[in-house]
């Protein structure tokens, strides 16, 4: 089965309406190609799920600007002034999500799980309207698993199958949402023959990737 | 006595509270600027995915594939170590960072603390941050004593908190706060500085073991 698909091909998975996942860290380990691809279409209406909303001018922080999102799930906003501004002024619903429990609803997700009990944002906000439950005499949060009809995420080398190597701090999020997707596109900076990946070395398996870009940066 | 910056003051203080072998999480701002006056030696986990934070590096020799939180270009010592996001929270959430370093808007006498918004001015949302005052086995505060001569250290937060009861530590210019039984505590003052003038800048009540 060839994965291997044109940025046309891609972009043609993604709709108006989908929860779309991005991988990445300010920036590290974001999909650019795809993202800038996205851009220049009129897909909108799209659920951001992402750690965070980069800089204006970088990464999924530019499809913010474009105000290609109806509805953001993320930890951070601060870097990026849009965002700010989209949220005061109630132009787009945004959730903020402690990183640890975004990381954690995302991957329960993707591992077959109900939920995940944190202690973390038991007496703030974050709590509100949610399950509480004391265990051996601590309180924790019941917190939601997050899926996705589409996860755009990042590989430095991927082989032809679609194993994918994260390398350094661009692995991030990536790995979790490969697990919690309906369709998964990873953008690869190197495209490698199957086998050329050590597999000590291979963080996301070929079995959840469907489709692989070439050329991400 | 030579003018000191005040906020170099405060890191060098909470430098010495990074024992050899400790894991640490530093936040931005002022809390990084700790890294520059450490004797001993501890390493650094930074929330992105990454053991063993290293200095920035040379531009030529950036790599672009190891960054900060920030985004940030950065290097990592030998022997370090990469992680995806959630290992990184289950290092922060699970109680294996010694300690964080990080600022404050305000905190209260119950050790509750406020650092992630100012409703309808500034939301950045709180990243890692409720998870690493959550997770950490000692929360240090590293912070200015006031704001605008406003004390920032109150009986009771107004701001929506970061988390309930986990401040250790407080470290300003003036002197070092710590939670003793539960307790507010005054444990040091700095030099020129009287109990008088850290009452004068403090809303909260205290006890003081000098």
């Amino acid at each position: 089965m060839n994965k291997i698909c044109s940025m046309d091909e891609c972009i043609s998975k993604i709709h108006s309406g989908d929860i779309l996942m991005v991988g990445g860290f300010m920036g590290a380990g974001t999909p650019h190609r795809i993202v800038d691809s996205l851009l220049k279409t009129n897909i909108n209406n799209l659920t951001l799920v992402s750690n965070d909303t980069s800089f204006p001018d970088f990464g999924v922080g530019k499809m913010v600007v474009a105000k290609q999102f109806k509805k953001i799930i993320t930890s951070h906003i601060g870097l990026n002034k849009e965002a700010g501004r989209q949220l005061m002024e109630g132009e787009t619903e945004i959730e903020l999500v402690p990183q640890g429990t975004l990381a954690e609803r995302i991957r329960s997700a993707g591992a077959g799980l109900g939920g995940v009990l944190t202690p973390t944002g038991v007496g703030t906000a974050v709590q509100e309207g949610k399950q509480l439950m004391e265990i051996e005499g601590r309180k924790y949060i019941l917190e939601m698993p997050i899926k996705a009809d589409v996860a755009i995420i990042h590989g430095s080398v991927v082989d032809k199958a679609g194993n994918v190597y994260h390398a350094k701090t661009t692995r991030n999020f990536n790995p979790l949402m490969a697990l919690a997707a309906e369709i998964v596109i990873v953008e690869a900076e190197k495209i490698v023959e199957i086998g050329e990946i050590d597999p000590h070395n291979v963080m996301t398996p070929a079995t959840l990737v469907d489709y692989i870009v070439e050329g991400g940066i | 006595m030579s003018e000191v910056n005040p906020k170099e003051m405060i890191a060098k203080r909470v430098a010495k509270e990074l024992k050899d072998g400790y894991m640490v999480n530093l936040g931005i701002g002022l809390p990084t600027m700790v890294a520059d006056y450490l004797e001993t030696d501890v390493i650094f986990q930074s929330e992105n995915g990454m053991l063993g934070l290293g200095s920035k590096p040379e531009n030529e020799n950036a790599d672009k594939d190891i960054t900060n939180a920030g985004g940030q270009p950065v290097t990592i010592v030998p022997g370090g170590m990469y992680f995806d996001s959630s290992y990184s929270f289950s290092l922060i959430r699970g109680g294996h960072v010694d300690a964080t370093v990080l600022g404050a808007l305000q905190v209260d006498e119950k050790g509750n603390l406020a650092n992630w918004m100012i409703p309808g001015k500034m939301i950045p949302g709180m990243g890692g941050a409720m998870d690493l005052v959550t997770g950490a086995k000692k929360v240090i505060i590293a912070m200015l004593h006031t704001a605008k001569g406003n004390p920032k250290i109150l009986k009771e937060c107004t701001l929506p908190l970061t988390a309930l009861n986990v401040v250790d530590m407080i470290v300003t210019e003036l002197c070092v706060f710590e939670f003793i039984d539960g307790r507010l505590t005054l444990t040091e003052l700095s030099e020129g500085v009287s109990i008088d003038d850290v009452v004068n800048a403090t809303e909260a009540d205290f006890d003081i073991k000098i």
